[in-house]
Order: structure tokens, then sequence, then C-alpha cells
């Protein structure tokens, strides 16, 4: 049953990146051309309603469909890894056109080569993983 | 009813994804998807030589889930509820690709001289697909998150990390269209 809802939850992500257009190439690359109010019309508008809806949640201590406590981990403090790691996402990101999730959803869509883009992630990934210790955080 | 088959305008979609954050707060999740990425690895046998990779990944077989969902989802948004794939950029936009030698500017949803099945054979398009989904893996376990964990999850949740990494993504983002683009196309 709870599997059903992930899964029904992420054809809805799916199609919702699909149709928005936050999976298009063209649209990542005109966001940082600053030529569309698109893409930070989305992000901004998750974000100022997501906002809200945390705050809903913490204030009135609201509890999970299944009745349990709802928890928000604060992101570890630091500087370094998250703007070093963000430089190198947003370098990727521009080239290649997807995120993490668009990505996913250009595979159901028929885009072969983006099979390709997944690979190199999974590749960035591991390689992330085995020079971890090495890079400054 | 029609309005479905058209693109969906920013003031639909972002309040949309804003709902997806909150289905999966409320089921006692979180909204992040280069996890997976990591996931993947462990399932690969990367757990085998790294220590990053050794963690209990079936605990995060949901969110495996949530993939496969999103893969079943661009096949129905883009098979079924998308009569017309072409993206209507900026016309000036389309300009500049197309001075870049991106024909396929405002006429597809992806570009052909990438994400066309042929670009598979043509070694320049490879590399670049590989380079690029290389950076963003790397950099999003080395900013522990995407655009979903960070710029969605994060800020949401008024995390400063996740602004500095937000920050980080339009630095990559700009240094990579306005001076390495032309280097490259």
């Amino acid at each position: 049953m709870r599997t059903l809802s992930y899964l029904f939850i992420g054809i809805f992500f799916g199609i919702v990146m699909f149709k928005s257009e936050a999976a298009s190439w063209f649209r990542i690359y005109e966001m940082f051309k600053f030529e569309s109010f698109h893409m930070y019309g989305i992000i901004g508008s998750a974000l100022v309603i997501g906002i809200a809806m945390v705050q809903w949640i913490k204030r009135y201590n609201i509890k999970s469909f299944y009745g349990e406590k709802i928890l928000f981990m604060p992101k570890e403090k630091g500087i370094r890894q998250y703007l070093f790691g963000g430089i190198v996402f947003g370098l990727g990101w521009a080239l290649a056109g997807a995120c993490p999730g668009p990505m996913f959803t250009l595979v159901g869509a028929g885009y072969v080569p983006i099979l390709v883009v997944i690979f190199g992630a999974m590749l960035g990934t591991y390689l992330y993983g085995v020079l971890k210790d090495r890079l400054p955080h | 009813m029609n309005l479905i088959y058209e693109p969906w305008p920013w003031y639909v979609s972002g309040p949309l994804i804003a709902v997806i954050m909150f289905l999966l707060i409320m089921i006692g999740k979180k909204f992040g998807m280069s996890s997976n990425l990591r996931t993947l690895c462990t399932i690969c046998g990367a757990d085998k030589t790294t220590d990053f990779f050794k963690f209990d990944w079936k605990a995060q077989r949901w969110n495996l889930v949530v993939v496969v969902g999103a893969i079943i989802g661009g096949y129905i948004g883009s098979h079924w509820l998308s009569p017309d794939v072409a993206v209507a950029i900026n016309p000036k936009t389309i300009g500049d690709l197309n001075s870049l030698g991106f024909e396929s500017a405002g006429k597809a949803y992806l570009p052909t001289e990438l994400f066309d099945t042929a670009a598979l054979t043509d070694i320049k398009s490879l590399v670049l697909l590989a380079v690029g989904g290389l950076l963003v893996g790397f950099g999003a376990r080395y900013a522990n998150g995407c655009t979903s964990g960070h710029a969605i999850s994060g800020l949401s949740n008024l995390q400063l990390p996740s602004l500095i990494a937000v920050i980080g993504f339009f630095i990559g983002g700009l240094v990579m269209i306005h001076l390495i683009f032309p280097l490259l196309f």
C-alpha cells in the first residue's frame, strides 16, 4: 500500500516535470540567460508554498498521515561543501540540461541518450565517494 | 480540458511541485532525488570498495519506487498528454541557440544535436552528455543535495546551507552557459 503511494507520487512528479518543461534542456538554458520568468516562477512559487507548508506543520505540530511526528533534519553547517559542490552541480545542470529528477522523467519520455547522462551521474557520485575525504568540506 | 495538453504554466507547475513535497513529508519521507544515485551505486556494488556507499540502501527503496514512478510519469506526460512537445522558449534565446548551432531550438523538447538517438554515434555529443552527468552527480553529492533537496526542500525549511548551495548552482550554471558554451559550440 505504501509502495503504491510512492509509485503514484513518482508518476505525478514525472508528469509535472515533463509538462512544466522543467525537464527541457532549452528551459534550463533560457533560465541561465535570464530570458524567461518560467523556471523562476516554477521554483519561486513552489518555494513560497513550501515555506508556508513547513511553517504550518511545525507551528501546529501536524502529524503525518500515519500519525507519526514529522521531523525536519537541519542541514549540517558549513559553507565550502555547499558552495563548491553547488558550483560543480550547476556546471553539469547547464551542460546536460537536466537535474537528477528530470533525468529519469526523460528516460520515460524516450530520449535514449539521457541514459549516458545518468551513467555519468552515477560515475560522478561514485567519484565523490572515492575522493570525499580529500575534498574541502 | 484541452489545457492539460498544452505546456503547463509556472503558476500551475510550481504549486504542484509543492504538493509533491507536501505528500512526501506527510507520509514521513522527504523530497530529494539525487540520493537515488548513491543508492544505485551501492546496488551496483560500490559498497565493496568505498565506505561512502556502505549504508542500509534498503531503507531507501521507497525513493527508488518514486524514480520508477518518475519514469512512468515521463512516458505519460510525453506520449499521452503532449500532442506537441516543442518548447516555446524566448525567440531571442532561439536566435542565440541557432547561432551556437542548435537548429532544433524552439522546435523540440530537447536539442536533437545532443538527445536524438543519432547523437549516440557522435563522439562529441556522447562526451558532453557524460561529462554533464558526471558533474551533476559529483556536485550533487558534494553539496549533499540537488534542485529538489536544496532549492525546494532545504529552502522551504529556511536552511542557510541550501541557500549557499543554490547560489553555487547559479554560479556554475552561469559560468557554463556564458563562458564555457562559446568554447564548446
